[in-house]
């Protein structure tokens, strides 16, 4: 930075800026004349969109911080009176409440935009860690968030999340009382959580600078997944692009705007109007809509993983590696892989219904000797639901980017979308719900099933047999040819 | 639309209605709720304030008895159409505690409007001492803190009835159609004639009673949603203005490339 020949600027106070610290030279390298693929689509808006609702969120948050005590006694009091007696006290609550629902839903599009169009390839891998990182940290500022205005969803919805790391075999319970700071969701937790939530969207921030500095260097995807091939191929980021985002911005505004004269209570639970009570649990505890499909996930593993279970499950992981994520089989041939795969099988159903069926006397199955009991499985099938987006690169080695040339990637990945939608709806029901008298945890554990199939089993094989269509060559003949067509059309 | 286009968006259209599909079942056997036309409902609506007036009044006479209103101070019943004298008025008829004075005693005065409206319990535990055993919500929230919380407060009120047969009951329990689990710790709070609408001849049926006074306590929940429903219309007419410059500006700009 700052080493390379300058352009002078016109503007006297700007040139004597920018000869001493080349701020406007950067801005307009990377704003201004930033070569960008000239066939964006608007999926391309919602980088621009979550950075928006981030700036809105830490603007909000400061300034209800200024109104916000964090108490048990006095917590609940505070927000009402930022409701009611703060000038505009509401609309600033309302922004920061609907704000997370709106920037999880633009961050959420960003991150299908990115899978359908295979923007986390090769050479963009790292550019979509520091995504998903991003993706984790909003996660838990929002869950945190969540527990400042210690409504009764607040309190259980913290109680339960937290308990869950108690599942960690040895640390688990350390790091419980950590995040308590004493022995149960209390004041020394609250004060905590609002030192946390002040800091972690600042931590944010800088991940995001790195995610686009990392943007800035590998250049944008675009819609046909295929290499700028050169200056015909692309065009200044300004005007072109600052004003078709600007455009989509003010559309996603006016939606969010919506919510939040219209319906600001809509996305959140009425039980949040109702002040903790440590000793009153809810009939029906649910987290926020954005951590449903995760949530489900967590909810889908009923069961324990006995020792039969888990030595199935490592024989099909050995099929698994050896026939679908290698080309060759390197260690086995078929008919003794498929004996592995048969046995696996079979192991991993009797652990499963030795689970079931405790009265069955079969040594080391009864549920206390499982050493994956079943909420350290959900833990680690709802974490693990994060890493196959982290290790999604690795996964899919197909080199065609765009699902528009892969229509086996297309048709799995749009179904993965609709059963991680369906995911959500599964857990925003109660646990005990049933459909049709079979079990929605039975649904819940089966679209589980497909989310992890897709990521381990079907990318692997997509990647090593999905032939896919035609490439165009480049971005600037595709874009012509679409023009002559329309021109066909309208002639 | 090309077919191309059409799969993704249909998977999308799909994606974004399930959700929305039976997601009521969750209710806990109660029946379904009792609708009603609230003047507050829609993007224009607003409330009726000889509706919350008479909600106050019943809140006054019947409620508060048991419920505490701590949220709202005497000055916020502005909104509910009173002028300052008015208010001064109210306030005047309830005592409150202040002090310590300068010899640091407490004592007690008349209420001002910049009192909150005084709780008719001092803690909950004398509430609930008083309620056989049951805490009676404070009511400043209520509304919001009830799924369609207007709708389920009317229902409430107009929900009592006897318990079916065979339903064991204890003696301070009563049968109602809408709370969940149906036996609620309250008594019938409301009959027919019981408040006085003297003042603007309104009918004195329950129904005129819980309606009244679910929509007051829609306002005590809710009390800035006309000053927020008319900040919306201004800020989404300035949004879709502001979108169509920016749509003809990036038409604009994109007309020159080929
Ligand atoms: C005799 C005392 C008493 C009076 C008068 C009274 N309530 Fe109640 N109310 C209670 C008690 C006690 C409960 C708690 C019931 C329970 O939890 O089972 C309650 C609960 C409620 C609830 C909450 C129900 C729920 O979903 O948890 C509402 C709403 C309510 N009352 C409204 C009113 C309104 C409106 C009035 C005036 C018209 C009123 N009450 C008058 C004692 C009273
Ligand atoms: C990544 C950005 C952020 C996200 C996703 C986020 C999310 C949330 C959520 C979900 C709530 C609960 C809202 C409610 O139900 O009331 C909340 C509350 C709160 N947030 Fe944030 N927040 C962010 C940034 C900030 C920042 C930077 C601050 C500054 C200190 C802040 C301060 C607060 C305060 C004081 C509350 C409690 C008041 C309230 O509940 O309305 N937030 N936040």
């Amino acid at each position: 930075m700052g080493n390379h020949p300058r352009e002078q600027f016109d503007n006297p106070v700007v040139e004597w800026v920018d000869s001493r610290l080349p701020i406007f030279t950067i801005l307009n390298k990377e704003y201004g004349v930033f070569p960008t693929p000239k066939n964006f689509n608007y999926f391309w808006n919602f980088g621009a969109i979550a950075m928006f609702m981030l700036v809105t969120m830490i603007v909000t948050g400061i300034i209800l911080a200024m109104h916000y005590t964090a108490n048990v006694n006095l917590a609940f009091d505070s927000v009402e009176r930022i409701m009611r007696d703060v000038n505009g006290g509401w609309l600033l609550r309302y922004i920061h409440m609907n704000g997370a629902s709106f920037f999880f839903i633009a961050v959420y599009i960003h991150i299908f935009r990115g899978m359908y169009y295979g923007s986390y390839k090769r050479p963009r891998e790292l550019l979509w860690i520091l995504g998903m990182v991003i993706f984790l940290l909003m996660m838990a500022t929002a869950f945190i968030g969540y527990v400042l205005p210690w409504g009764q969803m607040s309190y259980w919805g913290a109680t339960v999340i937290t308990n869950l790391f108690s599942a960690i075999p040895y640390v688990g319970e350390h790091i419980v009382t950590l995040m308590w700071g004493g022995f149960a969701v209390d004041n020394p937790t609250l004060t905590r959580f609002f030192a946390l939530h002040y800091l972690l969207p600042f931590v944010i921030f800088a991940v995001v600078f790195l995610h686009i500095w990392a943007l800035h260097v590998t250049g944008s995807n675009n819609p046909l997944g295929i290499d700028v091939k050169g200056p015909q191929d692309t065009i200044p980021f300004n005007p072109y692009y600052t004003m078709k985002d600007f455009f989509g911005l003010i559309v996603f505004v006016m939606i969010y705007c919506m919510f939040i004269f219209y319906m600001p209570d809509a996305l959140g639970h009425s039980d949040n109007y109702i002040p903790a009570n440590p000793l009153s649990t809810p009939a029906h505890i649910v987290p926020e809509w954005y951590f449903l499909p995760f949530y489900a996930m967590l909810r889908a593993i009923t069961f324990n993983m006995n020792v039969y279970m888990l030595a199935g499950l490592a024989l099909l992981a050995v099929v698994l590696v050896e026939f679908v994520w290698r080309h060759k089989p390197k260690y086995l041939n078929a008919p003794i892989g498929f004996l592995i795969f048969a046995a696996g099988g079979a192991l991993a159903l009797f652990g499963f219904l030795a689970d079931m069926n405790q009265d069955w006397e079969i040594p080391m199955s009864a549920a206390e000797v499982a050493p994956v009991p079943a909420k350290l499985g959900g833990v680690l099938t709802m974490f693990g639901s994060i890493a196959m987006l982290f290790i999604m690169p690795w996964l899919d080695t197909h080199p065609i980017r765009s699902a528009r040339f892969r229509p086996l990637y297309k048709a799995t990945f749009l179904l993965l979308f609709v059963l991680f939608v369906a995911l959500g709806y599964i857990g925003s029901q109660p646990a005990d719900a049933n459909v049709a008298g079979i079990p929605l945890s039975v649904f819940g554990l089966a679209l589980t099933g497909y989310y992890f199939g897709f990521f381990l089993v079907i990318l692997p094989l997509l990647s090593r047999f999905e032939k896919g269509r035609k490439l165009p060559l480049s971005i600037h003949e595709a874009v012509l040819a679409k023009k002559q067509q329309f021109q066909g059309v309208s002639a | 639309m090309k077919a191309r286009h059409l799969i993704p968006v249909l998977a999308i259209a799909v994606g974004a209605i399930l959700p929305l599909a039976p997601a009521s079942a969750n209710s806990g056997g109660a029946e379904p709720l009792v609708h009603q036309d609230w003047s507050f409902d829609g993007p224009f609506g607003t409330y009726d304030k000889a509706s919350l007036q008479r909600g106050l009044k019943i809140y006054r006479e019947v409620c508060a008895g048991c419920h505490s209103l701590k949220r709202v101070y005497f000055r916020n019943l502005e909104g509910i159409g009173y002028n300052e004298e008015q208010i001064k008025a109210i306030a005047s008829q309830y005592t409150v505690q202040d002090g310590p004075n300068d010899e640091g005693e407490m004592f007690d005065r008349p209420a001002k409007p910049s009192d909150y409206i005084p709780s008719p319990f001092p803690n909950d535990n004398a509430a609930k001492s008083a309620n056989n055993g049951a805490l009676p919500p404070d009511l400043s929230l209520i509304t919001k803190a009830r799924e369609d919380g207007a709708n389920y407060v009317f229902s409430l009120l107009t929900g009592f009835e006897a318990a079916p047969h065979g339903v064991e009951m204890s003696e301070t329990q009563h049968w109602n159609k809408y709370f969940p689990g149906h036996k609620i710790s309250m008594p019938p709070p409301l009959s027919p004639g019981q408040v006085s609408y003297a003042d603007d001849g309104s009918p004195e049926t329950l129904e005129q009673y819980a309606k009244d006074i679910s929509h007051f306590l829609t306002w005590a929940a809710d009390p800035y949603m006309e000053e927020r429903k008319r900040t919306g219309v201004k800020v989404i007419l300035f949004l879709l203005v502001f979108a169509g410059i920016m749509l003809g500006l990036k038409k604009k700009t994109w007309a020159d490339l080929h």
